[in-house]
């Protein structure tokens, strides 16, 4: 089993990665590349970046061990990796922060992201309000008819929100969108990218931004139980809070690593974003990795209740932990994140994400069957933003005679 | 190997100093059977080789006219099987050299063992790789050009003297330089970073360099004639299939079209 994913000089993990773009982007990469290498070499940097996550995003967050959840289901004991506590209520923070410092590094004035869910909008325009630079948020109608409040935040923030209306309008087509804007205005322009995907460096350097997780939560159960944990879960949508979390995990033999993808309405094509039940290794926005597609190599849409993970490719380090079988990567319904939710929230007071739902989910199903074990996951956001979608959804929570 | 005919057109250019116009079409858009008939009129009207667009579900490079060519290309059933058939088709009454323009996906999912022999079978010349890097296609590079394809790729403005070198190291028949840092599209003016980039790529390498991104008018294909071997235009024919809307004029406004383009590379020459 491997035990450690470091990419090669091209960004390649396994055959997964690489960078797969027009030539224009090509020495801008190249130089992001020097830029991220020198940064993370670079005690100032990191010690600002430290500083950051402590005193204005919250870090560390607890890993909280949810007694009464564990005890309904009367098998693993669960712990809760609060990242729903973190500033601006997910994970997302983590990077936009440390690409942020990057950005200025650079020299860059301008910055440019992709949102789905709309959380990583929110940590990107909350950091540049923070650093005083100019903020284009890119993303798909559909996302902003279903993250209403989010889209609010972020003009609050000071952003810019331009709606994306080509294909699903969706968070793949608000990422070929931003990536317009980055080939044209790369000169003065960083491209903050929220997920582990993308061309080299983005899966590395997103992926070490978010290692934090994993590192913070391998030391709190050591302290608290003595031991390491049996499964440490975590939502997929490009795997950003997964493989943060799974990273300091990955020289433990006996930790198995859980990913939770989203399963949508069923397995059928179009229906879900569950890449490994249905996809194969194809070409997207600058990334080979498993990804949704035809026969004929287009792209397929995709379905998730929840905004977050309802994308086509899975990030690449995933993909070749798929492959080696460091990790495994099961689906989750929309029905049973929508369920587990419930259950979170009515065990413990904790309304999560719906992305980070469908790890809760995957956490109840196996938690029965698993006296003995340690389960860790990964609460990567809070719910609040969903309030809009739990109440379309659990309609007979939502009538005045409700209780 | 005998030259393709992509290097008999630029040979036959130089030798009458003559800029090549190159013209680029979404396959599929209004409908396969269609291209077939516009390819002509643009053959017609002067146009010396043909950039046949694959269309692909997500165009990161290409701007919203192409965008929605690549929509309705796709949503009359269009494939890359199709595209080849397509070529075939042309090259049935036609010798005009046909360049296959690709993202990276629909190409690898059909396979570049079958996909080379496949095009060569149809009378293609070429493939370009939108999406591919050199560092990335550079491992499809010998399965195409055993099979008796050029490969072209792309320079642009942003890529350092050393990629410029790698870029047409990977290159065959000629080399398609992008005139500014952008997506493809329609501008008021060419970049005057094309100049500086024919300059750079023309110390690196022999083959013929084509200029596109941004021309839509003779006066703009004048002054890339004045620069380079060929001039590429895409999203102004593009625009003018748009606006047809299928109409039985197409075929003409295409050729007349071209025809101007033509004369304004022609008059940067003479």
């Amino acid at each position: 089993m491997i035990t450690t994913s470091q990419p090669d000089s091209g960004g390649h993990f396994g055959p997964y990665g690489g960078r797969y773009v027009p030539e224009v982007l090509m020495n801008p990469l190249e130089e992001l590349e020097q830029a991220y290498y020198a940064a993370r070499q670079d005690p100032s940097f990191q010690a600002e970046l430290a500083s950051l996550l402590k005193d204005y995003a919250g870090r560390p967050t607890p890993l909280y061990f949810a007694k009464r959840l564990s005890e309904t289901l009367g098998g693993a004991k669960i712990y809760i990796k609060r990242e729903d506590l973190l500033h601006t209520g997910a994970h997302k923070i983590n990077n936009a922060l440390g690409q942020i410092l990057l950005a200025r590094r650079m020299g860059k004035k301008r910055i440019i992201a992709e949102t789905g869910a709309g959380q990583h909008g929110v940590a990107t325009a909350t950091v540049c309000a923070l650093f005083g630079m100019e903020c284009v948020i890119y993303m798909g109608e559909e996302d902003m008819r279903r993250q209403r409040l989010n889209v609010f935040r972020m003009r609050l923030l000071g952003a810019k929100v331009t709606g994306v209306t080509s294909g699903s309008r969706t968070l793949k087509d608000a990422i070929s969108e931003a990536m317009r804007d980055w080939v044209t205005n790369v000169g003065d322009t960083h491209y903050l990218l929220g997920s582990a995907l993308g061309s080299h460096p983005y899966p590395l350097m997103v992926r070490d931004f978010h290692s934090c997780m994993g590192i913070e939560a391998r030391a709190q159960i050591l302290e608290k139980e003595g031991r390491l944990p049996d499964q440490v879960i975590a939502c997929v949508g490009g795997g950003s809070n997964a493989i943060g979390i799974f990273h300091a995990f990955m020289p433990d033999a006996g930790v198995k690593l859980v990913g939770v993808e989203a399963g949508g309405r069923s397995l059928a094509p179009g229906e879900h974003a569950a890449r490994f039940a249905g996809g194969s290794p194809g070409v997207l926005q600058g990334c080979f990795s498993y990804v949704l597609q035809n026969g004929d190599g287009q792209i397929s849409l995709t379905h998730s209740v929840s905004a977050g993970l309802d994308y086509a490719m899975i990030g690449p380090e995933h993909a070749f932990l798929a492959d080696q079988g460091r990790a495994e990567y099961v689906p989750c319904s929309d029905a049973d994140a929508l369920s587990a939710a419930q259950t979170l929230a009515r065990t413990e007071g904790l309304i999560p994400a719906l992305e980070s739902a469908h790890g809760v989910a995957e956490a109840l199903r196996r938690a029965p069957a698993a006296k003995g074990e340690i389960f860790i996951v990964n609460l990567s956001g809070r719910g609040d933003k969903d309030i809009d979608i739990y109440r379309e959804n659990l309609k007979e929570l939502d009538e005045p005679e409700s209780n | 190997m005998n030259p393709s005919r992509i290097s008999k057109l630029f040979a036959r250019c130089r030798a009458e100093n003559e800029p090549a116009l190159i013209a680029y079409i979404t396959a599929g858009d209004p409908s396969l059977e269609r291209t077939v008939s516009l390819v002509e009129a643009m053959e017609l009207g002067g146009a010396d080789l043909i950039e046949l667009g694959v269309p692909f579900s997500d165009p990161i490079a290409d701007g919203p006219v192409i965008m929605r060519a690549t929509e309705r290309a796709l949503a009359n059933g269009a494939s890359l099987a199709g595209v080849l058939e397509v070529a075939r088709k042309i090259r049935e009454r036609s010798q005009i050299p046909i360049l296959l323009f690709s993202y990276l996906n629909p190409l690898l999912s059909y396979g570049f063992e079958r996909l080379a022999k496949d095009a060569v079978a149809a009378g293609v010349d070429g493939i370009l790789m939108t999406d591919a890097s050199v560092e990335e296609a550079g491992k499809f590079v010998p399965v195409v050009r055993a099979a008796g394809l050029d490969t072209v790729f792309l320079a642009a403005p942003t890529s350092p003297m050393e990629r410029l070198k790698r870029v047409a190291e990977f290159s065959s028949g000629f080399v398609y330089l992008v005139s500014r840092t952008g997506v493809t599209g329609v501008r008021d003016q060419v970049a005057g970073s094309a100049a500086e980039l024919v300059e750079k790529m023309r110390s690196v390498t022999d083959l013929p360099l084509a200029v596109g991104f941004g021309i839509a008018k003779a006066a703009d294909a004048a002054a890339v004639a004045k620069i380079a071997d060929g001039v590429v235009v895409g999203s102004a024919f593009v625009r003018i299939i748009e606006s047809c809307d299928g109409s039985p004029e197409l075929e003409s406004k295409l050729e007349l079209f071209t025809r101007e383009l033509k004369l304004g590379a022609k008059a940067g020459r003479a």
